[in-house]
């Protein structure tokens, strides 16, 4: 604060024009007087205890003309029952320009008019609406490439079966794929993002050398590549104790006389466990494969520079390792897979993911879907605490009704399950109401009058 | 993960936040609405075993969102 605004301040809480120049003169601020005492300050400003007294309960108290610009329109929008981005919206609008009281009461009532009018009815009928507003977009999807080349070089699904995946609620995806963001010591050093991308990666013998059968001596020679043994920062002696410690491997493993290859010997003296000991051994296969270094999931990792900041794409998923790496970013870093976000994130997070994924398929189409209905749909798949598809053994397959579900699919068990257990339907929903042909409870149809008799009821 | 960084950092988590009896009562009488009737939440949740939520509390959640800037939801903690 300068010191014309701090004289400015004192003044507004009625402090003398004299007392408030000493103040400023000193080198205080408003700031400064909240944390002084009485003493402190008389000695600061040199006047006696008295004054100072007085000056700093006045320093403490509102200022006395309000001010009625800036700060009352704000509290008054913020009293509004409206969105915060419409009050935001608001306080930004009305700032820009000199308004009156009036013309300000007038602004602020007609705006929350206008919300009220816009927000959406009560007994609206929003999931068809959404329904609908996802399923005809979805028809111009339909006719377009299923694959497309995505970010770096990964491919990804995109398209209709992306949608279909995410709304079925699979346990994995089947492309998945993360984009993982670096710390800052990583994110701009691109030796380091080197490193980190190759102790990610999964890495198998083939990886490290050429594997060479010689079958006449009944032998296997890993012969290393060195430098992409040192791009790993893996030396020959961790591979070998890799390799032995897979077990159920009956071969005996020794480093080569020239000290660069591996050899491996199958203990039993038969082609065939020689052969098998091979297909193991170049193997990169997560299920059948030595993992020698990096994670199991992560078949493959591009780097880019991203904006500033080196960036890391990744085939494959496995959140919850890689969070954990050092130099990793576990607060931006994602991943396509919406059950492992569920897993360690949570389900608000699983919700945001939804919504996420949702947004940017349908818009790398070019199909613009109001996120509301996207909203909705992903509010209505976690709303248990659990991601739930949208099929028959979700969302539709848990409804109350059994006309419902029986209108959905497989009707000849749902009807037969009802009649052997003697279910009821309490025709509640939209479904049942249509096929037994009375008026569904939506809009006007779901308002009951209820009439109060009003002076005596005569017979 | 460094130390001290929490899953609650996370750019796709929102605020999480148990709710006192006092405020439980107030959001049930806004609501008019029972416990049952809110979306759920499960008890072993990271996020609700990260802040230490227990089965039947609400959880108020505060969400960015992308129409109204800032929305706030509630869930209520159930046992699996």
């Amino acid at each position: 604060m300068a010191k014309h605004d701090t004289i400015r301040a004192l003044l507004k809480r009625g402090v003398s024009e004299e007392l408030a120049e000493k103040v400023a003169d000193s080198g205080l601020t408003l700031g400064d007087l909240k944390g002084l005492t009485a003493s402190e300050l008389c000695k600061k400003i040199s006047t006696s205890e008295e004054i100072a007294a007085e000056i700093l309960q006045l320093a403490g108290s509102k200022p006395k003309k309000a001010i009625t610009s800036e700060t009352s329109l704000k509290s008054k929008i913020e009293q509004l029952e409206v969105p915060r981005s419409v009050k935001d919206a608001l306080i930004k609008r009305l700032s820009e320009r000199e308004f009156t009281p009036t013309q300000i009461e007038r602004i602020l009532r007609m705006t929350i008019e206008e919300y009220e009018r816009i927000k959406i009815d009560p007994c609206e009928a929003v999931g068809i609406v959404a329904a609908q507003s996802i399923g005809e977009p979805g028809t111009q999807m339909t006719m377009r490439t299923f694959h497309y080349a995505g970010v770096a070089e990964i491919y990804v699904t995109l398209g209709l079966p992306r949608i279909i995946e995410i709304v079925d609620a699979r346990k994995t995806p089947s492309t998945p794929m993360m984009v993982i963001k670096l710390n800052e010591e990583y994110r701009n050093d691109k030796t380091k993002a080197h490193a980190l991308a190759s102790r990610i990666e999964a890495t198998y013998p083939s990886h490290l050398g050429d594997i060479v059968t010689l079958p006449d001596e009944m032998l296997i020679r890993i012969e290393i590549d060195e430098s992409a043994m040192e791009k790993r920062g893996l030396g020959i002696d961790d591979l070998i104790e890799k390799i032995k410690g897979q077990g159920k491997f009956n071969a005996d493993i020794d480093l080569d006389e020239d000290g660069k290859s591996i050899n491996i010997r199958p203990k039993e003296y038969s082609y065939r466990s020689l052969l098998q000991l091979r297909g193991r051994l170049t193997s990169t296969n997560p299920s059948s494969g030595i993992l020698i270094a990096g994670i199991k999931d992560i078949t493959r990792v591009v780097i880019r520079h991203e904006g500033d900041e080196y960036t890391l794409y990744t085939e494959g998923s496995a959140l919850k390792d890689v969070i954990r790496i050092e130099g990793v970013d576990g607060a931006r870093t994602r991943t396509n897979n919406i059950n492992e976000i569920e897993n360690v994130l949570g389900i608000e997070a699983a919700r945001n993911a939804i919504i996420n994924e949702m947004v940017n398929t349908l818009g790398e189409q070019g199909l613009n879907v109001d996120i509301r209905h996207l909203m909705l749909v992903a509010d209505m798949m976690t709303v248990d605490g659990e991601v739930k598809q949208i099929g028959r053994h979700g969302i539709a397959g848990e409804k109350a009704s059994i006309l419902s579900r029986a209108a959905f699919e497989v009707t000849v068990s749902h009807l037969l399950d009802a009649s052997l257990y003697g279910y009821v339907d309490e025709l509640k929903g939209v479904t049942e109401n249509v096929i037994v042909g009375q008026p569904i409870k939506l809009g006007t149809g779901d308002v009951e009058l209820v009439a109060k008799p009003y002076g005596k009821v005569v017979d | 993960m460094k130390k001290g960084v929490t899953l609650l950092d996370h750019e796709m988590v929102p605020k999480h936040e148990i709710l006192s009896e006092d405020e439980e009562k107030a959001v049930l009488k806004k609501y008019k609405a029972f416990k049952s009737q809110f979306p759920k939440i499960k008890c072993n949740d990271p996020i609700a075993r990260e802040i230490g939520a227990k089965v039947g509390q609400i959880i108020k959640i505060t969400r960015d969102s992308k129409t109204a800037g800032k929305s706030v939801a509630y869930r209520v903690v159930i046992d699996q």
